[in-house]
């Protein structure tokens, strides 16, 4: 059994969007076998939260600095993109 | 994932066809429809336009595009949708990119405050967002029936 990952997701408010891309990562990742815990912040919080997370998924702009692999999660709002970025964060977690 | 949008959306929180001029007029009116419902406290609608100052909620979808503003949960009584489509565009900045302006002729105002509560709700409404025969066929909606009809059951 791997290591649980932590996917932390960051948007404005940390109700809305983030609920909606933290429950499609939990299940597409569920899917691929690799066990992930959710967090959820607000866009501000991000930066002092990203240091116990293994990458940062975010739909609102976010620092270029956080020294994770971040990933933009507009593409779980609109279904553009969607399975690219899924495979992108997929990737990161396995490296 | 069925959940039925009547009962997360009331004939009362619909505004279809609306003539608008600006994001901050189609907020104030979707706000004062949940301040009306007892669903969102007085300065719901200050919050809303503030937020989006500095992060919009415009998604950029492709033919229609889509903006749901939403507050902190601290504004919000009890959870509730309210809707809005526009007969003209009007311009919110991008979530993603907020000095891009994107024209938006669907409105969802989201009144959160318990995540692990409404994530149906949330899903609902993504999963919609995400249907571009919906989205048009809510746009030719006129009545509150006509826009049922629009959302995939």
């Amino acid at each position: 059994m791997a290591q649980q990952k932590v996917v932390l997701i960051a948007c404005g408010t940390a109700v809305a969007t983030s609920t909606v891309v933290a429950h499609a990562i939990e299940e597409a990742m569920a899917e691929r076998g690799i066990p992930v815990m959710t967090r959820q912040c607000k866009a501000t919080e991000v930066r002092s939260m990203a240091a116990d997370a293994d990458v940062v998924v975010a739909t609102t702009p976010v620092p270029d600095d956080l020294g994770k692999p971040t990933f933009k999660g507009l593409p779980f709002l609109t279904g553009i993109g969607k399975a690219q970025v899924l495979d992108d964060i997929e990737k990161a977690l396995r490296g | 994932m069925a959940v039925d949008f009547r009962s997360i959306l009331s004939p009362q929180a619909m505004c279809l066809g609306v003539s608008a001029q600006s994001a901050d007029e189609v907020i104030a009116l979707l706000g004062e429809r949940l301040i009306a419902m007892g669903k969102v406290k007085a300065n719901y609608t200050a919050a809303l336009i503030e937020r989006e100052r500095t992060m919009p909620t415009g998604l950029p979808l492709g033919a229609i595009n889509v903006a749901v503003p939403h507050s902190d949960p601290v504004h919000v009584i009890a959870p509730a949708i309210a809707l809005a489509t526009l007969t003209e565009p009007v311009s919110f900045g991008s979530m993603d990119d907020p000095d891009e302006k994107l024209p938006v002729q669907i409105v969802v105002a989201l009144a959160l405050n318990d995540k692990d509560a409404q994530i149906e709700m949330l899903q609902a409404v993504a999963g919609f967002i995400q249907n571009p025969g919906a989205l048009s066929a809510l746009l030719s909606a006129r009545t509150p029936e006509e826009a049922f009809a629009a959302f995939p059951s």
